[in-house]
């Protein structure tokens, strides 16, 4: 009698523990490998893009904070740079400084809540995260000081920034910034050295820099993979070609140097927010604009480097409040190009791991 | 800084969070706090305790307790009494003794009843114990909300679990669904049997006491394939699949080192072994340290625990193999889990920690007593291992076991087999000759841990791999392919 | 004057694309060049292979309903010389508009173009597969076309003016009402402006 073994599917679906959000992957395993992957997403669509047409501009500013909503900071400052380039607005230089002081402590957050996330992918019990966490809780008490919002900011305008950070904000951050250097290498020590997450993340979900170029990787992914590309060097906006930092590369593209470049990030955002708060002018806040702001009909793709990578918002204007079309280019949809080669012939662990090493926030995906 | 206040005067942080961590202050700012009653009936109860522990140490260096039957620090002698007390008992049934009936039964009933009474009792405080414990590891704090610290709160989790609706999946096999709860409860109570708690103190104090420890645990695997595969349910399937295939592997690196354990001390006889260490003052693990970390990871795998627990790794397949269990019937399988981990604690302390003897302090404490720490001892390990490990895939748990552990235990057994026929026909004082086999064993071991990774394959030292490099410019695939030509 | 502040000038990849690829351009403005639909592929796989362009990356790819024809526009990217390149293609067909698909030149396309298929209803030809992004199989229609959920005369829902306050009379809201006195409701609305005609 000779034996077979059959294909079956499974269907790790819309709530699960490590999908990070409602979204659904149906694989087609034998054993433990798995031959086919699909992915199904949609569970989150909202229709932003339909809504966001009838709506003006400064009332588009909050979907952008419910699209990606770990980073909500960093979409209102795509969305106010787009509309500010497509109506020449000019930007006060203080507004400039403190946009870029509130998207990197997003920056910081949002990595690790993905840091933290990916070790508890690993099976970390959620212990590293929680670490991390300490610091993200911080930060998003810095955001309530000043906006009133952890999570969903609304924090940016066009023309600047919505409010003046209180006076206990500047201490506050003095703080942060002076613990953060060695919270960070606590984390690198409490991970790096461990030889099961090294044995979980080395050589896998690998991508070559070809791939990671032709799949439109953007972000941390795409620099794990070795291409040292970051819109805050590439195109500068806000006042970053002011700012000295460095951009981290990885060498071979597996998960664990899609980690490395996260954390090597937190540690150079850090580096901008102290340059940042040296150099901050006084000035005003924002420039007065109209409450109907009506560009002139024309179109701009503006984007910025948000944690997960370009985060671009592509504006079509017919010369009235609101615009004509409006849409979100999000990079988690965009890196989960590449996801059904990286997982086929994997184990279903390591496919997890490759999932939880993209960083996808499926607010972002379904828009 | 240009917006900072002339004198910025804080008298308490801006964030919340700091606020209120330097409100709630230090441990004992805290206990500093706490009302005047509480810290009066605190010293009522601390005084109390001292002046118990002075008349215990009086009557027993007076010798008053020793052999009678009130010797609460070895329960076997009212045992002992009891049993017979009732082989007097006047009176046939069905043609035999009443006496003999009584006298068997009735000191086997008390024994279960208080083996299930501890048991029970320690599913109601080592979640607890477990929930508050991993939080502290995480810098939170746990459930403090059901009752006072949160004592209530595996009560509550046990009333919840008894009144959920019980969900039988439409396709599972109804008989074998109501199965593996119950049978995966059995192994987790036959196994205290042999178990000695004091001197007389062993409900089953079999003269194969060790061979029937590891067969007993073994059929846990049994329910465990049974759960999964009833449950008509792809995730169930692939987590039993997983524990099936490790908790075999596993057998055998346990059984190999328990065979160096017998060897040493030659008998099966749990009792025996809890002897030989009292008599020549020498714990197991110093001398087979190899033994004891084989035993100990094994377990690990043996009742699903991080860094072994793939077969329930939330992260992947939601709960593996009780994923469809609703209910008591998946509240069972967590209390199992926890009474594993006790047992596994109990049997690592019997083993190679010396049991319930403690270099002759067992006069004084209750055997018991000091079994019960030993026990939460290694239950603590469990609980800290999983707080801080991730957990590793499965060919690598496999690949661990047969091509780690199985070579090196072989090797292990045989090096204890000479060091034993060694003992049995050197005539030196016992302390040189195990002196030096503890000696030897530790630096062989030493030695053959790296020695053994490193012929295998395994990744040594554990320098962290390649640094991100940092990248001067930006730019596309020329630029990358330049990084890599000069990293 | 291209607003983007590395994106090329259209006319200069429209010279170099009219070239390569005669007959291939429509239209080359300072912001974009515009493509034959029908060669699309052509002109993309040409911009990706050439030295001069270099369009590595496709950064992002995106539909605009134009009320009588499609507008598919693609932001190419090149990562060494870090520039950019806006491609457009306009489809004239509204009910059944089909295009090729940019799949087999650039992979970051896949879900990009189940995504206009989905929201829009923009086939793709030779795209590997081809079915609905969000929505489910059976959806009624594709969301994002401006005649989807149409109330007629060139009407849409949603607010027209937003009401304000105020300051002179706190209590009072102005535009309470959701119109204003100068617009009327019978004639329909050029919502381009004539601006994109």
């Amino acid at each position: 009698m000779t034996t077979a073994s059959e294909p079956y599917v499974l269907n790790i679906g819309p709530q699960h523990p490590s999908t990070h959000g409602v979204f659904r992957i149906r694989v087609v395993m034998d054993g433990e490998q798995i031959q086919d992957l699909d992915m199904i997403v949609g569970y989150l669509h909202r229709s932003m893009e339909k809504l966001a047409e009838e709506r003006t501009y400064t009332q588009n500013i909050p979907f952008t904070d419910r699209a990606d909503y770990l980073a909500a900071m960093s979409g209102n400052l795509g969305l106010c740079l787009a509309v500010e380039r497509l109506a020449d607005v000019e930007v006060p230089e203080r507004a400039s400084y403190l946009r870029v002081i509130f998207a990197e402590l997003q920056r910081i957050a949002s990595h690790a809540m993905a840091n933290g996330t990916l070790v508890s992918d690993a099976g970390a019990w959620q212990t590293p995260l929680l670490y991390m966490f300490r610091e993200r809780e911080k930060i998003l008490d810095l955001f309530e000081m000043t906006c009133g919002a952890r999570l969903t900011t609304n924090y940016m305008r066009i023309g600047g920034v919505a409010f003046e950070p209180p006076p206990e904000f500047w201490p506050a951050l003095r703080e942060l910034v002076d613990e953060l250097p060695q919270r960070i290498d606590e984390y690198a020590q409490m991970v790096q050295g461990n030889e099961i997450f090294i044995a979980r993340t080395r050589n896998v979900g690998i991508i070559s820099p070809e791939d990671a170029i032709n799949g439109s990787l953007v972000g941390p992914a795409l620099r794990g993979s070795g291409v040292p590309w970051d819109l805050r060097k590439a195109e500068p906006y806000c006042v970053y070609d002011r700012m000295d930092f460095e951009v981290p590369v990885g060498t071979i593209g597996d998960v664990y140097d899609r980690y490395m470049v996260r954390l090597e990030e937190t540690r150079q955002s850090t580096r901008i927010i102290r340059q940042a708060m040296e150099a901050i002018p006084e000035g005003p806040h924002k420039t007065d604009i109209p409450l109907a702001l009506r560009p002139e009909p024309g179109e701009i793709y503006g984007r910025v480097e948000g944690p997960r990578g370009e985060t671009g918002f592509y504006l079509v204007s017919d010369g009235s409040p609101a615009p004509y079309r409006f849409h979100i280019r999000a990079p988690s949809l965009i890196n989960l190009s590449l996801l059904r080669e990286m997982a086929r012939g994997a184990a279903l662990s390591d496919a997890v791991v490759t999932l939880g090493s993209l960083d996808i926030v499926v607010g972002e995906i379904d828009r | 800084m240009s917006e900072q206040p002339a004198i910025v005067k804080r008298q308490l942080p801006a964030t919340p969070m700091a606020r209120q961590i330097i409100e709630r202050g230090t441990l004992r700012e805290q206990a500093a706090r706490m009302p005047f009653a509480a810290k009066v009936i605190g010293a009522i109860f601390g005084i109390g305790f001292l002046i118990a522990n002075a008349g215990i140490a009086y009557i027993v260096v007076d010798g008053r307790l020793d052999g009678m039957w009130y010797d609460f620090r070895d329960l076997g002698y009212a045992i002992e009494r009891l049993r017979v007390e009732l082989r007097t008992v006047d009176g046939t049934i069905g043609g035999q003794e009443l006496g003999a009936i009584l006298a068997y039964w009735v000191p086997a009933l008390i024994g279960g009843i208080g083996i299930l009474s501890f048991l029970g009792g320690f599913l109601l405080i080592g979640s607890w114990i477990e929930r508050r414990l991993l939080a502290r590891f995480q810098i939170r704090t746990g459930p403090n909300r059901v009752g006072p610290y949160g004592l209530l709160q595996p009560l509550a989790d046990a009333l919840k679990l008894m009144q959920k609706e019980v969900l039988i999946p439409a396709g599972a096999d109804r008989m074998l669904f109501y199965l593996p709860p119950v049978l995966i409860f059995i192994p987790a109570m036959l196994a205290w049997g042999p178990i000695p708690w004091a001197e007389n103190m062993a409900y089953l104090d079999l003269n194969v006491g060790l061979l029937y420890v590891v067969s007993i645990t073994s059929l846990s695997v049994l329910a465990v394939w049974l759960a999964g595969w009833s449950s008509n349910n792809h995730y169930a399937l692939l987590g039993s699949m997983r524990t099936v295939a490790m908790m075999v592997s596993y057998e055998i690196p346990i059984s190999l080192a328990l065979l160096s354990v017998v060897l040493v001390t030659g008998s099966l006889r749990l009792s025996a072994i809890v002897a030989w260490q009292a008599d020549h003052y020498l714990w197991l693990a110093l001398l087979l340290p190899f033994a004891l970390f084989t035993f100990f990871f094994s377990s690990t795998a043996e009742i699903n625990r991080t860094p072994n627990d793939i077969a329930e790794a939330e992260s992947e397949i939601v709960a593996g193999f009780h994923t469809e269990y609703s209910g008591m019937k998946a509240g069972l399988f967590l209390a199992v889990e926890l009474g594993n981990a006790l047992l596994t604690g109990a049997l690592v302390a019997t083993f190679f920690l010396g049991g319930y003897t403690l270099f002759g302090l067992e006069e004084w404490i209750p055997g018991y007593l000091i079994l019960g720490a030993k026990a939460t001892f290694g239950y603590f390990i469990f609980i800290w291992l999983r707080a801080t490990l991730p957990r590793f895939r499965i060919d690598q748990l496999m690949n661990f076991a047969w091509k780690y552990l199985i070579p090196l235990s072989i090797a292990n057994v045989l090096l204890v087999a000479i060091e034993a026929s060694i003992a049995a026909r050197w005539d030196a004082p016992a302390i040189i000759v195990y002196g030096l086999f503890v000696i030897v064993n530790i630096a062989l071991t030493a030695y053959a841990v790296r020695a053994w990774a490193r012929a295998i394959g395994y990744a040594m030292d554990v320098e962290q791999p390649a640094q991100p490099i940092f990248a001067k410019t930006i730019g596309g695939l020329k630029a990358a392919r330049s990084l890599r030509g000069e990293a | 004057m291209p607003r983007g502040p590395r994106q090329l000038d259209g006319r200069r990849v429209a010279d170099a694309l009219e070239q390569a690829l005669p007959g291939i351009v429509i239209l080359g403005t300072d912001e974009w060049v515009e493509v034959e639909p029908a060669r699309l592929d052509e002109a993309l796989r040409w911009l990706h292979d050439s030295e001069e362009f270099d369009a590595a990356q496709l950064s992002n790819m995106c539909g605009v309903d134009l009320h009588d024809r499609f507008t598919l526009v693609y932001h190419l990217q090149s990562l060494d010389q870090n520039h950019q390149i806006v491609v457009k293609a306009q489809v004239w067909d509204h009910e059944a508009p089909r295009l090729p698909s940019a799949y087999p030149i650039y992979r970051g396309a896949l879900l990009q173009e189940r995504e206009v298929y989905d929201l829009m209803g923009v086939d793709f030809e030779g795209h590997p597969d081809m079915r609905r992004l969000f929505l489910w199989d059976g959806f009624p229609g594709h969301p994002l076309r401006k005649d989807f959920m149409a109330i007629g005369s060139g009407l849409t829902s949603g607010l027209r003016r937003f009401p304000f306050e105020d300051n002179a009379n706190p209590d009072r809201l102005i535009n309470r009402d959701n119109t204003t006195s100068s617009e009327s409701q019978e004639t329909p609305r050029d919502w381009t402006g004539g601006a994109l005609a």
